[in-house]
């Protein structure tokens, strides 16, 4: 195979792995990895360093249409993001010394647990204690615009969604994924926001995270160009692709199949490995 | 323009549009630089199978330039990526100007960490 061919063909990939992506909500990144590794033998550390391109490129994509509905909190953000750009560098950094089996069997395991956390239905709560003070002082109170008017929340948990989003930005960095999963988890379940804002938020604060860790991974020639091209065009257009259809289409019996899609790849990349074929 | 007129609503849209534009022209410099790729290399064949690392000169700013001023293609892309990855940053870098409009001091020193954490990346960690 050429180098053309093998660029279409990664390219087909790409748009595909963007609309799973999209359509399951766990973003690009999480089918990329094992695309390139167990259907196209691309070695592992190239293969995240294309995925942290690709979840730059869908982030800051999809934030443009975010944020002008008015839904994400920058405050919340941009407070949160200290702690996932630390984790994200930290990330970067024990990839340059983790065995690409470890990697893949880490991996793995993540992708079941996001799987498992974004399949689950999430039940809003309406939150009627007062305000958390560390959060008041932080100016992290917020409104949003429902149906009804403006709403306002206040967040919970400060500290300890700070240190889950160190370890969402741990995974994002080591993985190349944008750890949307456990991202929302801590915006959602931690410090109870409403869904529109956690999920926007996450999604505002994965791009940031991936520049933390791709800085590291170009320096030291985890990202090829021939490579992330095909990605990252490809995981663009699919992403955008599959968020216009969620907004025209009921897509529940599509998501039951791509999780078990998932599941079925998650299993893969424990068993390779395991058995070292990675 | 008067500092009241910085509210969130407003930074929410520069920075949407800040985020579009990067996305777009990062996208169109990767797609040129493809074109350039495809049609010089298009026929060869290449193997990922084997992780060697990219040559220096595709690892920084400086080399990235170079090969870019001289047109080749895997040069090209790596610029548009470099644009990529700054699109973030710039993002950051406007928070930080957007909270000192506010007279927000506790984001403007929260923002600057976040920018100098990226910054750090970029610089090669």
């Amino acid at each position: 195979m050429n180098i053309l061919e093998l660029t279409l063909l990664l390219w087909v990939g790409a748009v595909a792995a963007g609309l799973v992506g999209a359509l399951t909500g766990l973003g690009g990144g999480v089918i990329i990895v094992p695309m390139l590794t167990l259907l196209f033998k691309v070695d592992i550390h190239y293969a995240v360093g294309a995925a942290l391109v690709s979840v730059i490129a869908t982030s800051s994509g999809a934030a443009a249409a975010y944020v002008k509905e008015g839904y994400s909190n920058v405050r919340i953000g941009m407070f949160l993001e200290v702690a996932t750009t630390l984790g994200a560098l930290a990330g970067a950094y024990l990839a340059l010394v983790v065995s690409g089996a470890s990697i893949a069997i880490i991996f793995g395991f993540v992708l079941l647990g996001s799987a498992y956390l974004s399949s689950r239905s999430r039940q809003e709560t309406t939150d009627l204690s007062p305000p958390d003070p560390l959060a008041t002082r932080l100016r992290m109170n917020g409104t949003y615009p429902t149906a009804e008017g403006m709403q306002s929340y206040h967040p919970r948990r400060v500290p300890f969604a700070w240190a889950v989003m160190f370890v969402a930005g741990v995974l994002s960095g080591l993985l190349g994924i944008g750890s949307g999963a456990l991202k929302v988890l801590a915006l959602d379940q931690i410090m109870r926001l409403p869904f529109k804002v956690s999920t926007t938020t996450s999604n505002f604060m994965i791009g940031v995270t991936a520049a933390a860790s791709a800085g590291i991974y170009l320096n030291r020639g985890y990202i090829d160009p021939g490579l992330a091209m095909p990605v990252m065009l490809g995981v663009l257009i699919g992403a955008t692709w599959g968020a216009r259809l969620l907004t025209v289409a009921r897509v529940s019996l599509l998501r039951i199949v791509f999780t078990v899609v998932i599941i079925a790849l998650a299993v893969q990349m424990i068993i390779h490995g395991f058995t070292g074929k990675l | 323009m008067a500092p009241s007129s910085w509210t969130d609503e407003r930074i929410d849209q520069i920075l949407g549009n800040l985020l579009r534009a990067g996305v777009i022209l990062a996208s169109s410099v990767v797609l040129l630089g493809a074109v350039l790729y495809l049609t010089r290399h298009g026929t060869q064949v290449h193997d990922y199978q084997v992780f060697r690392g990219e040559p220096p000169d595709l690892r920084g700013l400086r080399g990235i330039l170079q090969d870019a001023r001289a047109l080749s293609g895997r040069g090209i892309i790596q610029l548009g990526i470099v644009l990529l990855l700054a699109t973030p940053v710039a993002r950051v870098m406007f928070s930080v100007f957007a909270f000192a409009r506010q007279r927000d001091y506790t984001y403007v020193f929260v923002t600057l960490l976040v920018l100098m954490i990226l910054l750090y990346s970029m610089m090669g960690g």
